[in-house]
């Protein structure tokens, strides 16, 4: 934290424009948007519990298909993908540190590392879809697959679909958050004294992270 | 007493074993309903008098309640409620459970009208026949959307639900006739998806039933038709006529020209329909069969696509029996005015 | 106690140089719709409010006018039942929700926490444009077809009828994010805005309600955009989530359903119960009569009011114990609300009563909600509601909660903050007869419906058997007598509004937070952040409200 002395109080060395009106300075400011943040956070977890929900409902009634269906995904891409949400989690979490330390352009170039992995993510998620629809294991009334002919074994694509495709749409806009910062850290506008921004965009992207970590043993493993 | 507040509080006649017992559970909680809301609504009044304000600017003193107050405040109206519910609950319990002598009848549900199967007789539509004084289970089912079976006298009611069984059980106690409602929203014929129970006396219930299976048994043997349980065959128009009722499609399609939820059959065979997607249509044999199958493929505009489709609900001789009820119904047998000539639509094109 | 200088002048009624009010402060129409300021963001709200519930009221009539009679009348059934669940789309998602804490919220929290405005005012305007546009789609998807699966939208009926259920499932999903927004906003105002030494136990109970609100705002509205959402994407895709004929679970969907709704019904009364302590205090002039138990009580019901959704299933085809366990938790739910009645009661006695319009709707409002909530109680005392599920008595019970007590409370508090939003009084004598308009109106519409509950009328009726007609007969004129009491406030409101006496800054000599600063305040509210060192309503003293500044 800074300690040099600012023309108003409360700023601590934060550019003003930086500043609501309405706040009396950087500390309010700051604790309001994290409260922000995690209030957000928690409305995102509710809206994936209905989900959840919904699959441990089904995964009772179904439990034969669910199994079956299981073992049928592709768990070694599944597995490489949750490396790859992994370890760009780290890289947001290095981003952050770098904000923090002045470092702008090491914050940048992990922001770009963070990026690419959530494309590579996309990207096997895309191949495994592929494969699905190769495979006609599809949601619902769509479901004509050979392999698994269980009673519920089109549920179980009904939700791996919604689930992963709501997932995915949230890694979407992960990246759009991050490429905001990434263009705002570039800009300069991050600092030691303020860098409220990169830390919020990280808090998003563990988020996402850690829905797939809980997507990932619910769909692939058990 | 009983019978006063049930007429004051406009409850219909109390017609199974739960109705006496559920009512004064509701009188006790309706009477302490009426007197906790009068009495604050009057406090309040009371008070608006005693406390009115005398002059601008006057001051009050700072009043906390003490602890006990508060108890108090959660106290009383605490233990009222769960005595209730425990009462509540009890009742509840016994109507979720059927007990195991019961009677077993067959319930299913459809767009919009009820069907009921007993396990060793006959079935019927929309009339639900029982002996009074002996435990009725139901067991239903819907064929579409979700339904619900209500029957305000026995102070009854249950979900029908799609794909699942779900029981009810009553032991009427008075013989007569009360109406089945339709409590779960289902649609265009929502209100008039009404049936009956008929509750007989239980000798008058053992002749009906075997009346029935003599009935039955006789058409066994007969031709092999797969019209159930029916009356013997008369012609075709009066099958017709009787199926019309049965399958509900009168609820929707009038026999004397007014204008219902679907178009009225009066004079419709070869009228000549304009489509909602402004295409024409002769109504003939080929299109009437084609309306019951698959409802939402050729719509007469102005009316909406809310017919449920009747493939595989209704047998071939059935539709054909529909189709010559539906020919039968010309309004030129009945016309008083002058005649004219025959009216042809010009054929366009070759 | 030591004033400024500023303050002691403007309390005096000295000529000190004043920023512009709110009102004033820009007039072109894109300093309205582009503004931040948390009351302009709230009166726009309050206009669409209003404007949804004109539209939502007169659905109600036209649904009441058909019931006249017990055969086909007027309208066809199809019309009939997109009235009805058009009329219950607006007057829940787009009036009763955002009608308090979006309107009013918007305008007094800030105000009563000494701020100058709400924590990410950008975030506020937008969640009014989301608002708008999912109010938008939801109206669009009315005129072109409209919905016909009652507000409720159960599956498998939702999924498979052939009106146009996807844009107003679209169209609530989209609302839910406003909502969602609005909660997450007020929260973070209430933990970052107050002023010095605005202690929690000395917020205004108001502020409490609206906090508790959006708790329940933030946490549920989620679980019904999910649910929305799949059944949109059944409606378009199949995917078979809830549909039986491919395995899924009707029953699902309404536990998912509810366990939004049911909260949300919170939402439409907790704001209501907070004007409702704000303006008896205020025209008491007394302090809240338990105020700890009060503002634990909000937060109390949006708790529990979690875990009472399986109330609206007993006979839905859960089991008997999960009936029993959501019964006994319903009873709890009612204790809060019993609670925060007596206290307001309470909070009558000894004190200097001004009868006043808006003292004419909370008289109103406290039947209500003893008669509403205690026949709440009787539904959830598990057997009775088997009689009653899905009935008129039904019906009856969530109107007496949702017009009786959230309506007369939205019309106190617009009495009693219209000098505070615009600066004019109203014309006192049309006020009092048009609240006895609608209280007795009111009765004559809602106590038929219970008899018809009890005799055995079931909801969404579009032609019912003939014995019910009688009581339908009442209910539909006590409708129009409620109708003709909104139209009088409508009027002279409107009056008001361009003719009205311009009033002091705190014309009814209300301690509430609010009043600390000028009616209407100007955009920045307070000259200075004032330092608060009492609690609200307190008024053993004749010191004017709140501005109470250490130099």
């Amino acid at each position: 934290m800074s300690h040099e002395e600012s023309a108003t109080p409360g700023f601590e060395g934060v550019p003003p424009e930086l500043i609501g009106h309405h706040f009396d300075g950087i500390a309010r400011q700051n604790e309001a948007m994290r409260l922000g943040m995690w209030l957000f956070l928690a409305t995102e977890v509710l809206l994936f519990a209905g989900l959840f929900c919904a699959y441990s409902v089904y995964r009772f009634e179904f439990p034969v298909a669910f199994e079956e269906c299981s073992r049928h995904l592709n768990i070694p891409l599944g597995t490489l993908n949750t490396v790859v949400l992994i370890t760009s989690s780290f890289t947001v979490a290095l981003a952050i540190h770098f904000a923090r330390t002045d470092k702008r352009k090491a914050s940048a170039i992990c922001l770009v590392i963070t990026l690419l992995f959530a494309l590579g993510f996309l990207g096997i998620k895309a191949i495994e879809y592929t494969q699905h629809f190769h495979e006609h294991a599809l949601p619902g009334k769509y479901y004509s697959s050979e392999e698994v002919k269980a009673p519920g074994a089109a549920m179980f694509y009904t939700l791996y679909f919604l689930m992963t495709g709501l997932h995915g749409v949230h890694v979407v806009a992960g990246m759009s958050v991050l490429s905001y910062i990434l263009w705002r850290t570039l800009q300069g506008r991050y600092s030691s004294t303020y860098y409220t921004g990169v830390e919020l965009g990280g808090l998003y992207w563990h988020l996402v992270d850690l829905v797939w970590i809980f997507l990932y043993p619910l769909l692939y493993l058990i | 007493m009983n019978e006063t507040l049930r007429r004051l509080l406009f409850l219909p006649v109390q017609a199974s074993t739960f109705a006496r017992d559920l009512d004064q559970l509701h009188f006790f909680v309706i009477i302490t309903t009426f007197i906790m809301s009068t009495a604050v609504g009057v406090t309040a009044l009371i008070f608006f008098a005693r406390y009115r304000r005398r002059s601008e600017n006057q001051t009050t003193p700072h009043i906390e309640p003490t602890w006990w107050m508060e108890g108090m405040f959660i106290g009383i109206p605490l233990s009222f409620f769960l005595l209730w519910f425990f009462l509540g609950f009890h009742e509840f319990v016994r109507q979720q459970t059927p007990p195991s002598d019961a009677m077993d009848v067959y319930v299913q549900a459809k767009k919009w009208m009820w069907k009921f199967a007993y396990p060793d007789g006959p079935n019927s539509i929309n009339v639900l026949r029982v002996p009074a004084g002996r435990n009725v289970r139901l067991l239903m089912t819907s064929r579409d959307v979700i339904h619900s079976f209500y029957v305000p006298e026995f102070r009854t009611k249950r979900d029908v639900l799609p794909g699942r069984y779900t029981q009810i059980w009553f032991n009427a106690t008075t013989p007569g006739r009360y109406q089945i409602l339709c409590a779960e929203y289902c649609g265009a014929g929502h209100s008039i998806m009404r049936g009956e129970v008929i509750v007989l006396k239980p000798q008058e219930y053992e002749d009906w039933l075997s009346s029935q299976k003599r009935g039955l048994v006789a058409r066994q043997d007969g031709s092999p038709t797969e019209l159930d349980f029916s009356p013997p065959l008369g012609n075709l128009v009066d099958q017709g006529k009787r199926i019309a009722a049965e399958q509900g499609c009168l609820k929707c399609h009038s026999t004397d020209g007014t204008r219902h939820i679907g178009p009225t059959w009066l004079d419709l065979y070869h009228r000549r329909e304009k489509l909602n997607d402004g295409s024409f249509v002769d109504a003939d044999e080929a299109y009437l069969t084609e309306s019951m199958m698959d409802p939402p493929l050729k719509v007469v505009e102005g009316f909406q696509p809310v017919m449920p489709s009747f493939q595989g609900k209704i047998s071939g001789p059935e539709v054909a029996a529909l189709v010559e009820y539906i020919k039968s119904l010309q309004s030129d047998a009945v016309r008083t005015g002058p005649s004219e000539g025959p009216a042809y639509a010009p054929v366009r094109g070759r | 106690m030591r004033l400024s200088e500023a303050d002691s002048q403007r309390l005096a009624g000295a000529a000190a140089p004043r920023a512009p009010s709110y009102l004033v402060d820009g007039t072109t129409v894109m300093s309205w719709l582009n503004t931040r300021d948390h009351k302009r963001i709230g009166v726009m709200f309050l206009v669409a409010v209003l404007f949804f519930f004109l539209l939502g009221g007169i659905f109600a009539l036209a649904l009441r006018m058909k019931l006249l009679q017990p055969g086909p009348f007027l309208i066809d059934a199809l019309s009939y039942n997109r009235l009805f669940t058009l009329h219950g789309i607006v007057m829940i998602f787009l009036f009763l929700i955002p009608s308090i804490p979006s309107a009013f919220g918007n305008f007094l929290m800030p105000l009563m926490l000494g701020a100058r405005d709400v924590a990410f005012p950008r975030l506020n305007l937008a969640s009014f444009y989301i608002f708008l546009a999912g109010a938008a789609l939801a109206i669009w998807g009315m005129v072109h077809g409209g919905a016909d699966t009652g507000w409720t939208f159960y599956t498998p009926y939702s999924s498979t009828t052939p009106t146009q259920v996807f844009p107003i499932l679209l169209g609530v999903f989209i609302l839910g994010f406003s909502s969602i927004l609005t909660g997450l906003n007020f929260i973070v105002t209430v933990h970052t805005m107050r002023a010095p030494g605005l202690g929690w136990m000395r917020m205004p109970l108001f502020v409490w309600s609206i906090y508790a609100t959006s708790i329940i705002q933030v946490l549920a509205t989620p679980v019904l955009g999910i649910t929305v959402l799949v059944v949109a994407v059944e409606r378009v895709a199949g995917f078979g989530l809830f549909d039986p004929a491919r395995g899924g679970d009707p029953v699902l969907f309404q536990h998912m359903f509810w366990f939004y709704s049911h909260p949300a019904v919170y939402i439409m009364i907790l704001p209501a119960m907070g004007v409702i302590s704000e303006t008896v205090a205020a025209y008491s002039r007394k302090n809240a009569f338990g105020y700890k138990a009060i503002a634990m009580s909000s937060i109390g019901i949006a708790f529990v009011g979690f875990f009472t959704w399986g109330h609206h299933m007993f006979v839905a085809g859960q089991s008997t114990f999960d009936s029993g366990a959501f019964g006994i938790l319903s009873m709890f739910v009612g204790i809060f609300t019993a609670v925060k009645v007596f206290n307001w009661v309470g909070t009558m006695y000894r004190g200097a009563i001004a009868f006043r319009t808006p003292m004419a709707y909370v008289c109103g409002f406290l039947y209500f909600i003893v008669f509403g909530g205690m026949t709440g109680i009787a539904l959830a005392t598990t057997s009775l509601d088997i009689h009653w599920h899905d009935t008129y008595f039904v019906v009856a019970h969530f109107h007496f909660i949702m017009v009786g007590a959230a309506v007369m409370a939205f019309l106190a508090g617009l009495h009693y903050w219209f000098p505070k939003m615009f600066g004019r009084t109203y014309h006192e004598g049309f006020g009092l007869v048009a609240a006895a308009l609608i209280i007795l109106g009111f009765n004559a519409t809602f106590i038929p419906q219970f008899l018809l509950g009890n005799e055995g009328m079931p909801r969404r009726y579009y032609q019912y058997p003939e014995h019910f007609q009688a009581l339908n007969v009442a209910s539909t004129t006590g409708a129009t007598l409620l109708g003709f009491g909104f139209l009088i406030i409508l009027i002279y409101l409107v009056v008001a509004l361009r003719w009205g006496k311009p009033c002091a800054a705190n014309p009814w000599g209300s301690k509430g937070f609010e009043w600390m600063t000028d009616s209407p305040p100007s955009t920045h509210n307070f000259e200075e952040i004032p330092t608060i060192t009492q609690m609200p309503h307190d008024y053993r003293t004749h010191e004017p409200p709140g501005v109470i500044r250490v130099a």
